[in-house]
């Protein structure tokens, strides 16, 4: 494959909802033929995990995040409830959770893919899988806790990748 | 007629496209894979996936909120 078919994608973000847009993109970035690297580093390497369940959307400094009722009538599902709920209700222990359940069922009503299956799809489709090895040592991992088939680098290997590609993105 | 029918009813992106492109990798060239979809945004991009792939596009047909797309496997 010639090297201006390549693309890469540098994953920053840990939270349940900033999971899915690095695994989207390379998930069709392979489909349509490009060669893709992920390189996950700081909060990023929680989408690693073989663990996915920790993982959750925080309603505290995500204001822009809609909250809307996966189920119930259809006067109700359209109500936004984000900028009606007070900001010190989140702090209840179980919001996050809650909040994270609610998004879960959303998804599943609209046919968005589980993120577990998005991730196989993503390997079984040869994306290759960097993990920053600075952070990994930082926030003190072990290589055991990240799936199979991840790659330990550091930032001078995400140069090697992104070299001649034409699709740099950072998430 | 279709070689091989993919149904995606349901899925939403990017699954119609990972499903397509894994059911036309079992396909030989020149057969013919029609994708029923019902994601709305799957027209551009069924559209968008084989400008890039090379597959030819050979139909889209929109049926009651169902979209039927056929694909030619370069």
């Amino acid at each position: 494959m010639s090297d201006d078919n390549k693309m890469t994608i540098i994953a920053t973000k840990g939270t349940f909802d900033w999971a899915f847009p690095p695994f989207i993109i390379a998930s069709t970035g392979v489909a349509m033929d490009k060669e893709v690297t992920i390189f996950f580093t700081f909060y990023g390497l929680n989408l690693l995990l073989k663990d996915t369940s920790k993982l959750k959307v925080s309603p505290i400094g995500n204001p822009a995040m809609p909250m809307k009722m996966p189920f119930g009538p259809k006067w109700l599902q359209k109500i936004d409830f984000g900028p009606k709920i007070p900001n010190v209700l989140w702090n209840i222990p179980g919001a996050e959770s809650l909040v994270t359940w609610l998004m879960q069922k959303t998804m599943a009503k609209h046919g968005v893919a589980k993120l577990d299956e998005l991730r196989s799809m993503c390997q079984e489709f040869d994306v290759k899988f960097i993990a920053c090895e600075m952070t990994v040592e930082l926030f003190g991992y072990d290589r055991e806790d990240f799936v199979d088939g991840v790659e330990f680098a550091g930032a001078a290997m995400y140069f090697d990748e992104a070299a001649g590609g034409d699709h740099h993105l950072y998430m | 007629m279709a070689d091989e029918t993919l149904d995606a009813s349901g899925l939403n992106c990017p699954l119609p496209i990972l499903k397509t492109k894994k059911a036309l990798s079992k396909m030989d060239a020149g057969k013919i894979l029609d994708v029923i979809s019902t994601d709305a945004g799957s027209v551009k991009d069924i559209e968008a996936f084989c400008n890039q792939t090379g597959n030819k596009l050979i139909s889209t047909v929109e049926e009651g909120g169902k979209y039927v797309f056929t694909i030619e496997k370069v």
